[in-house]
């Protein structure tokens, strides 16, 4: 069964220079508990799609078609309905934990608040849930660490305190727009590792938004390729990597060097597939 | 010939920052050990990869070789010469042979100078007397180099790309000469695509000039493709230094080893047999 199915989604903003089309007319669905990776280059539209899904576009930005989650049209909603979704049914994580952090808050008041908010929680109970969530996403000492402010934390500990912020009200569908790029490489296998370990536990869906192929390769059943608000191709992540079909993708793919591989030069990515030539 | 054109050894940069955790009434300091004791050889013409996290030290040590910040002790040798020790005067004229391409390419270009006057800034510095045509016609000749269109000298860094702006750094590194490029981190701001084109042109300017490389970088697989040995920093301490091939294909150190078993591989297969080798091994670390 399919937890979200997105038809001919296009997001467009007015800017002073003209209308600039960031997404056009892409449609794709995501299963029950399955993971999508959207993958592209800066600039083309993967985390519009998401904005435009989560209806977090700005007041110049526009989404059009189709957005479904479990049998609801949730594209464009009134704000007030949206919320009952966000959170609760969907969820999303950014690249920069600092900045989705409030600087001034305690974790503890940042993280209960979701919970008091969107359950009715009351505070001591909430604060309970907040606790096993910062287990969970294995934040050591959670128990005494609720309390500090986000500063007090490394890069990777931050992330891992979003992710168990995005969990605590059970989401069936978690949007991930690189949430690992401004991590450590090292740092960078352990949240990899831990959304999956948790996706299994809690059984949600995931779209993980990403410019790197080499995290997709470890991570998604299925891949969408996206380069300027197109998608060039959509298919199970096995077959694209065996076999990539658009020229595109192949780019991307050879041009990244590999460590278990040499290369005397590495291949650049051939824009002959545009009319019109390079971009 | 098999003498190092870059001999490092022992070098230390040490800040003071405040201890919070001293107690007391009066604020007290701390040492915080950015670089503490590396010593590597560079030999001509050669690239030697830097690798490690974020506050490793790989920038400071390299700032610290060309005294962009002071190193507490150590010495570098600069073809027999000790960079630190040198007056102000020796070190300008020492700059000439080592220039430096930075991670930002937006941010470490002038925004109110064009193109051209950015390129041939350096030339101003170390060749005064050179005429204005003259400096004019080797900035278009460099501008070519890099694969830039020469038509192009009269713009300003906003009117370029990311890919086109790191062009312009390495246009102005490459401008007077030098014997050394130290490269701070050059393509990890850049998408894929451009970064395969950037690693290239320098590999390729590299082969023609036969200029020695100090290579900067976070990523392990763009620092194995393009360095022939590759020292791995940790905490401000050489963990490892080897060939490329050696320390990724048979890396001693632990910290080594943990990096190279993080680096994600665009091959599905590998890639989810390497998760389920990490969460054997997180399994055992847990009892």
């Amino acid at each position: 069964m399919n937890i979200l199915e997105v038809k001919n989604l296009s997001v467009k903003f007015d800017t002073p220079d003209g209308v600039v089309n960031a997404v056009n007319d892409i449609s794709f669905t995501i299963g029950t508990g399955k993971t999508l990776a959207i993958v592209g280059e800066s600039g083309s539209g993967k985390s519009q799609t998401a904005f435009g899904i989560m209806g977090l576009l700005p007041k110049n930005g526009h989404a059009a078609g189709s957005v479904n989650y479990m049998d609801t049209e949730i594209l464009n909603l009134r704000e007030a309905e949206m919320n009952r979704f966000r959170a609760n049914e969907i969820a999303m994580i950014f690249q920069d934990p600092m900045t989705s952090l409030n600087p001034y808050m305690r974790i503890s008041k940042q993280l209960t608040e979701v919970l008091i908010h969107h359950k009715g929680m009351r505070k001591g109970e909430a604060l309970k849930e907040s606790i096993r969530m910062l287990d969970a996403v294995q934040i050591p000492d959670a128990a005494n660490r609720v309390h500090m402010y986000p500063h007090e934390f490394s890069g990777g500990m931050r992330q891992r305190v979003m992710i168990a912020m995005s969990l605590l009200c059970g989401p069936k569908l978690l949007i991930a727009d690189e949430p690992t790029t401004a991590l450590d490489v090292t740092v960078q296998a352990e949240i990899m590792d831990l959304l999956i370990d948790l996706q299994e536990d809690f059984g949600m869906a995931i779209i993980l938004i990403t410019h790197d192929m080499a995290i997709v390769a470890g991570t998604c059943e299925d891949t969408l390729v996206m380069f300027g608000g197109n998608v060039m191709e959509y298919r199970p992540t096995l077959d694209l990597f065996d076999n990539p079909e658009h020229p595109y993708t192949k780019g991307l793919l050879e041009a990244v060097p590999r460590l278990d591989q040499d290369v005397q030069t590495l291949s650049t990515v051939s824009y002959d597939f545009l009319e019109g030539g390079k971009p | 010939m098999n003498q190092p054109i870059l001999s490092v050894k022992d070098i230390k940069v040490w800040f003071d920052v405040r201890d919070d955790d001293a107690g007391g009434l009066l604020p007290k300091t701390k040492k915080l050990k950015a670089v503490d004791g590396v010593s590597f050889d560079l030999m001509p013409g050669e690239t030697l990869g830097i690798v490690g996290e974020s506050g490793c030290g790989k920038s400071t040590l390299a700032r610290s070789i060309i005294r962009l910040v002071k190193a507490t002790s150590g010495e570098a040798f600069w073809m027999g010469r000790d960079l630190l020790k040198l007056s102000n005067a020796d070190m300008l004229a020492v700059r000439k042979d080592i220039q430096m391409i930075f991670q930002d390419p937006l941010a470490s270009l002038n925004p109110r100078m064009t193109c051209g006057e950015i390129i041939a800034e350096p030339l101003k510095t170390h060749f005064s007397r050179m005429k204005k045509p003259e400096r004019r016609e080797k900035v278009r000749q460099m501008m070519e180099k890099v694969g830039m269109d020469p038509a192009w000298i009269n713009r300003y860094p906003h009117e370029f790309s990311g890919g086109q702006c790191q062009r312009i750094g390495i246009a102005r590194a490459l401008i007077t000469n030098p014997k050394l490029i130290i490269c701070d981190e050059p393509v990890s701001a850049l998408d894929v695509s451009v970064q395969a084109q950037v690693v290239n042109l320098l590999m390729a300017l590299q082969a023609e000039l036969g200029i020695s490389l100090l290579f900067i970088a976070h990523d392990l697989s763009v620092v194995k493709h393009i360095s022939s040995r590759i020292m791995v920093l940790y905490f401000g301490n050489v963990v490892e230094i080897g060939s490329a091939k050696q320390v990724t294909e048979d890396p001693q150190h632990e910290y080594t080893q943990k990096l190279i078993a993080s680096v994600p591989i665009p091959d599905p297969r590998k890639e989810m047999a390497r998760r389920e080798i990490r969460r054997a091994k997180r399994a055992a670390a847990a009892g």
